[in-house]
């Protein structure tokens, strides 16, 4: 780890002060995305913003039956909330299919949006990466590339977003509240994280001097016909290699609004209008769970060691959809997939 | 560029098995060294040192958390048990007792850690079978792969709790 100057701050007004004041700075909240990275000489800030002790750890409901969620409240805590648990069951699904007990103790919201590629190259400092050095080229393209992206990647960069909770964050249209030098804005979080064009060291959208404040939730929480699903290489404590979000509302057989996000292809949690337009009104069958499946994979590229993840991904999506429609979402605990 | 002027030692205050303890670190002193190299409690293990093997488990004011992972300046003023804290009066914690009864390692290695970590899960309260048990714990690998014993010392002592 470099050296590094620490400061706590006590108030969002004071993180944006620090900010200003020395570029080379960077927030600190769980730490357990940050000082991997540092360890690793990835991340080389000068200064650390300590902002675990600022006042954002509430979960409140919000006039229009919404919630929000402060950007420091643990996954732990998010995911074994009582609100969370009933109203938004496919969240708390997700965040308990991420990382381990302990590690969900710390990482806080914020944190967990803003966590970085887990590509082997932009870990490994000796290696070419225009993630990690833009310019340097991308050592994943003819290297080992089976945990990477099969959709919206480019010539620059094939990494994937490591999120589980963003996946579901996405399904169920959440925002993200922003502070700044110039004030407070918020942004849908389907628009937050990029994709990596030729500027793949710029993850998401939020600018320099800006932290997030909170995870804005809309009213629909899709409680009774939701699943997440997530395929890896062991059964826990692994990052996924697709992850599926499903969120059903059912009249009977016939859907009548259909939500669905990928986790582990592409830079950003994926999704696509298009396929869940193309499940609205229809009966909730494997054939059109098969169609909106395809839809949602359009354009799809598999690299020389991911094509896998192509017929994995499809089978996936059906399969999470058959899960949300029958009401039995997939346990995270019990590992039967049915 | 980065500042490398090395910055001052900071103060702070841990209460470490219920024992205050004064101690200066610099920002990037982790807890698990802080209490390795500073506080002398070796019983915490470094396995990986990056937040993958659960080897440095501790409770930070009841909740467990991965150490190498957590900066020692940043939990000024919080209350951390590690192993060495987990008798009382000379009397195993049920967790001890039940991972001698059922031969729950080998080496040893990894045992404060997934001792710690199972404290910290029967204070969740949210693993009530095998299998809820496995999932919660699967932030603690066992190179011996002791696993099947591990899962039967935390059902005892879950039973007795
Ligand atoms: C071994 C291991 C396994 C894991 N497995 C999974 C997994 O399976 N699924 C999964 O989803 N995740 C997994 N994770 C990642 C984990 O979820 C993230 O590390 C965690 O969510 C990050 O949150 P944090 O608070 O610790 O972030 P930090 O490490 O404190 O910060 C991460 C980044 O976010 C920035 N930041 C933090 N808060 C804010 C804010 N409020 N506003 C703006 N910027 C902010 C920081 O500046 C930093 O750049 C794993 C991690 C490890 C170490
Ligand atoms: S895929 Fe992206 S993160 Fe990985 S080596 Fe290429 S540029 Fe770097
Ligand atoms: S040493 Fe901390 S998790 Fe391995
Ligand atoms: S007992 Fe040897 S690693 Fe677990």
């Amino acid at each position: 780890m470099n050296n590094f100057q620490y400061s706590r701050a006590n108030d969002v007004a004071d993180v944006i002060r620090l900010l200003a004041a020395d570029p080379g700075a960077k927030l600190i909240a769980g730490g357990t995305n940050l000082i991997d990275l540092m360890k690793e000489n990835v991340e080389r800030p000068s200064r650390l913003i300590d902002i675990s002790r600022l006042p954002l750890r509430n979960v409140e409901e919000t006039p229009d039956q919404g919630l929000r969620i402060g950007a420091l409240v643990p996954n732990s805590d998010l995911a074994y909330h009582p609100l969370i648990e009933q109203r938004y069951p496919l969240l708390a699904s997700a965040i308990l299919a991420g990382a381990s007990a302990q590690l969900r103790n710390m990482a806080s919201v914020g944190g967990n949006l803003m966590q970085r590629t887990r590509c082997a190259y932009f870990y490994d400092t000796t290696t070419p990466c225009n993630k990690r050095e833009p310019g340097s080229g991308c050592s994943a393209i003819d290297g080992l590339n089976r945990n990477h992206a099969i959709l919206g990647a480019s010539n620059s960069c094939i990494a994937t977003n490591p999120s589980d909770m963003s996946v579901a964050l996405a399904a169920l249209g959440a925002l993200v509240h922003i502070a700044g030098p110039t004030g407070e804005r918020t942004i849908a979080l389907t628009d937050f994280h990029r994709i990596p064009g030729d500027k793949p060291h710029v993850d998401t959208n939020l600018s320099t001097g800006e932290i997030i404040t909170a995870i804005g939730l809309p009213p629909r929480g899709f409680a009774r016909n939701y699943s997440y699903l997530k395929i890896r290489d062991r059964l826990s404590y692994a990052f996924a290699l697709v992850s599926v979000a499903a969120a059903l509302e059912l009249e009977g057989n016939a859907i009548s609004e259909a939500r669905l996000a990928l986790g582990g292809v592409a830079h950003k949690p994926w999704r696509r209008l298009e396929a869940e337009a193309a499940l609205r009104g229809q009966a909730a069958t494997p054939d059109h769970f098969g169609r909106a499946a395809d839809l949602l994979l359009e354009g799809a590229v598999a690299g020389s060691h991911n094509g896998f993840k192509l017929e994995l991904a499809r089978r996936a999506v059906v399969r999470t959809l058959m899960q949300a429609a029958s009401g039995t979402p997939q346990s995270q605990a019990h590992k039967k997939i049915a | 560029m980065a500042d490398t002027t090395i910055p001052e030692r900071i103060p702070i205050n841990l209460v470490v098995n219920g024992e205050r303890r004064a101690l200066e670190v610099v920002p990037w002193t982790t807890l698990l060294d802080a209490l390795r190299d500073r506080l002398e409690l070796t019983g915490t293990k470094k396995g990986c040192d990056h937040g993958q093997c659960g080897a440095c488990t501790v409770l930070v004011d009841g909740r467990r958390v991965n150490s190498c992972l957590t900066l020692a300046v940043m939990k000024d003023g919080a209350e951390i048990t590690t192993i060495e804290g987990l008798a009382r009066d000379g009397t195993l914690h049920p967790l001890q007792q039940a991972f001698i009864d059922h031969d729950a390692f080998q080496c040893g290695y990894c045992t404060p850690g997934q001792i710690c970590s199972a404290a910290g899960l029967l204070a969740e309260g949210r693993a009530r079978d095998a299998d809820e048990i496995r999932e919660l714990m699967s932030g603690n690998l066992c190179r011996c792969g002791a696993y099947p014993n591990i899962v039967a010392a935390i059902e005892q002592a879950m039973s007795r709790s």
